[in-house]
């Protein structure tokens, strides 16, 4: 009897463990095959699966799940490829209805693919927020005609929803939770990101520009009506990464990108920076990149509600310290910061502030080891045209 | 009158330029004894006329996996010679390149096992890669475009007994490496991979010679030429091996025009810029890539600098390159330790 149930069990386990290789290459298969104009359908249904799977130079084609929660790849225990799915040199891709979980790296990457459209996708780290889970949720890098729409990003160890080097991109209402960073615009032009729902991270929602990258300048960059609230999850990224820089309790930061008009967003109990509007230099990372530009300017914060807890700021971190060290806020932190180091080169940087509700600023002088810190938000009371909203050209072959 | 003779014979020279195209144009076969590549017994791999054998300064490492690959060029048929660019080779070359494991690894004579053998085929619409995967009994490839992962065991050079996964990787996955502006390209056949000493019945000889004896170069002087360092060539300046480690193993993606020129670190033999080459150079999106470590490469301090910690790891989402590299490389780790340990990037000792 007790030799049959071994045999049953050992049999249950080789049928699992060959239809797991079955299903990879069934799907793997999907991706080579499937024609300009097609469909993959992606059943209902837990897969687990131990390699990337790679869609690659295909035109208007559609990889559809049966729903967010019910079609679900895990890849727990993956041997190879830094990604669960991986889009390159691509036009009109949609990706919709499924999951994608527990990937060795990133979740899902694109790159290379102009007209690329996360719909109702979510990429999760089912253990919460980890340092050991991989860097990016949704990914697109060098893409053109981002739309993300309706996707959940959880557990990032970098940012859950990141657009890198990027044209025309659209963010909407979406969630992100439990990363380091929420959502990250980095070195990418026009893009808008509104109606999503931030919380639980470390930071809400960051636009960054980086040196040393191929697309050099970011920029025109709309965040608006998005409820960026409770950022206060500990920074659990990898040292090393600029985003390990930000403090515990940030709901928006700017850093180094110009034009960007945050409006009509609820900001509120981030408990370090509601918003934050600083230069490169506040990383304290060396600049090698002769052309790039580390501050920011063409800042338009307007329209916003305010409010946080009666707590002090996060000791965490570099910038933990120097809140502990040299702002001593206490708790009576400002809302809106901005590092105060000035370009010598272009000393008027046009940093607007206003029309915000609850709003409390500070200029912390970073540049004159915070001497001359300043609670006074007039020199910033002004005014600026609004960006244009950002039109994504479809794409249909 | 005339006009017509004219019309006659375009559409003469038309009909010829397409018959010819047809003769280049290539048919996918479903396995890969059907191309009469090899001659005999399909495991021997020995070669049919026309394919010949070649061989790289510094191949790329994959998962300690040996490789012989041949080249099969149009009938007259020549590569275009570059002294920096991958060869230009005509419509209808196919490159071939077989990857096995020795039964052990000291002694040759005990067999090996051969795992999959990947095409490269120039057509008239550029390269294309059809992977293809042998059997247990090493009588036939079959063509499999999804790849697998397959169990391997073997006895290494130290005599240790290793069996380790070996992912074979799907036809997308050639394109992980060989790509350049978006365009699949091949990667090995440039004057400084082959510019070496080959042996062929021909006897020993400069390979840029014997393929120019072969016909399949053109006649030039190859005394000029570039050579790239045998990594593991001890007597070979260190700067130069590791340069031409990281050329043969990281170069293709980590250049301008490669996928990981998003990282803007590069790290072909070209690269002067020390910040480029990753000295001092702070990490871009690399996750948990970094291992809490600032910077690529810290001189002296191979301990501390991302690049080692990347190759030291089998990690999917950490490990460097991102496919093929199920195992650690234990000697070329050693060698770029030694290098940024010595700090001998800047100059040549």
């Amino acid at each position: 009897m007790r030799s049959n149930i071994f045999t049953l069990i050992f049999c249950v386990l080789a049928i699992t463990a060959f239809s797991q290789k079955e299903i990879q290459k069934k799907f793997q298969t999907q991706f080579i095959d499937v024609s300009n104009g097609g469909t993959i359908e992606l059943p209902a249904g837990t897969f687990q699966l131990d390699a990337s799977l790679w869609l690659d130079e295909k035109k208007n084609v559609t990889i559809k799940g049966a729903g967010i929660d019910k079609t679900i790849l895990n890849f727990k225990g993956q041997l190879s490829g830094a990604e669960g799915i991986k889009i390159t040199n691509s036009s009109a891709i949609t990706l919709q209805d499924l999951a994608v979980q527990d990937t060795k790296g990133d979740a899902i990457k694109t790159q290379m693919v102009d007209g690329i459209t996360f719909k109702n996708v979510k990429a999760e780290w089912t253990n919460g927020g980890k340092k050991d889970n991989g860097a990016y949720g949704l990914y697109p890098v060098q893409c053109t005609n981002v739309l993300i729409d309706g996707c959940v990003a959880i557990g990032a160890s970098d940012a859950g929803i990141y657009v890198g080097q990027s044209k025309y991109i659209v963010v909407k209402n979406s969630k992100a939770y439990q990363n380091v960073a929420g959502i990250e615009i980095e070195n990418s032009l026009y893009a808008d990101v509104f109606d999503n729902e931030a919380f639980n991270n470390t930071g809400g929602i960051l636009v960054f520009d980086l040196p040393d990258l191929i697309q050099k300048e970011g920029g025109y960059v709309r965040v608006f009506k998005n409820n960026i609230h409770d950022n206060n999850h500990i920074n659990f990224a990898p040292k090393g990464n600029t985003v390990g820089k930000v403090p515990q309790g940030t709901g928006l930061m700017i850093l180094a990108t110009r034009n960007v008009e945050a409006f009509e967003n609820r900001i509120v109990n981030n408990i370090s920076a509601g918003t934050a509007i600083v230069s490169y230099y506040i990383t304290e990372n060396p600049i090698n990149d002769k052309s790039y530009k580390p501050f920011p300017s063409n800042i338009y914060i307007h329209n916003n509600y305010y409010d946080r807890p009666n707590v002090k700021a996060t000791s965490k971190g570099r910038l933990g310290k120097m809140y502990k060290f040299k702002l001593r806020f206490g708790k009576n932190v400002p809302h809106i910061i901005y590092d105060g180091i000035v370009d010598k080169e272009n000393p008027n940087r046009n940093i607007c502030i206003r029309n915000n509700t609850n709003a409390s600023f500070a200029n912390i002088d970073a540049e004159n080891g915070f001497k001359n810190k300043s609670r006074d938000m007039k020199p910033h009371d002004c005014e600026q045209s609004p960006l244009s909203p950002v039109t994504l050209s479809a794409r249909s072959n | 009158m005339r006009k017509a003779f004219v019309v006659v014979g375009v559409v003469l020279l038309a009909v010829a330029v397409s018959s010819w195209r047809n003769v280049q144009s290539f048919k996918r076969e479903d396995t890969l004894s059907a191309y009469g590549f090899f001659v005999g017994k399909l495991s021997d791999l020995k070669p049919a006329p026309g394919v010949y054998q070649y061989e790289l300064n510094t191949p790329l490492f994959s998962n300690y996996a040996e490789k012989l690959r041949f080249i099969k060029l149009p009938d007259g048929g020549r590569a275009g010679y570059s002294d920096t660019a991958v060869f230009e080779l005509p419509v209808g070359t196919v490159l071939i390149k077989n990857f096995y494991y020795a039964n052990d690894f000291r002694k040759p004579e005990k067999g090996r096992r051969i795992l999959e053998t990947r095409l490269l085929v120039h057509e008239n619409d550029g390269w294309q890669a059809y992977p293809y995967i042998w059997n247990d009994e090493q009588t036939e490839a079959q063509y499999d475009p999804a790849g697998e992962t397959a169990q391997v065991t073997y006895v290494n050079q130290a005599g240790k007994k290793i069996s380790t996964p070996y992912v074979i990787p799907n036809k997308n996955q050639c394109k992980g490496c060989h790509i350049r502006h978006s365009k699949m390209v091949p990667i090995g056949p440039s004057a400084r991979q082959l510019n070496r000493d080959i042996t062929s019945s021909a006897g020993t000889q400069n390979q840029l010679s014997y393929w120019q004896s072969l016909g399949l170069l053109d006649a030039r002087s190859f005394e000029t030429s570039p050579k790239l360092a045998q990594w593991d060539n001890t007597a070979a300046l260190l700067n130069d091996r590791a340069r031409a480690y990281l050329d043969a193993n990281c170069g293709h993606c980590h250049s301008k025009g490669g996928p990981a020129s998003t990282s803007g670190l590069f790290l072909d033999i070209f690269e002067s810029d020390m910040s480029r080459l990753g000295v001092n150079k702070a990490p871009v999106a690399a996750g948990r890539g970094t291992g809490d470590l600032k910077y690529d490469i810290i001189p002296g301090d191979p301990d501390h600098s991302i690049l080692v910690f990347r190759m030291k790891t089998n990690d999917p989402g950490i490990a460097m390159p991102e496919i093929g590299r199920e195992q650690i490389h234990k000697e070329g780790v050693a060698l770029i330790e030694e290098w940024i340990r010595k700090k001998t990037f800047a100059k040549n000792d």
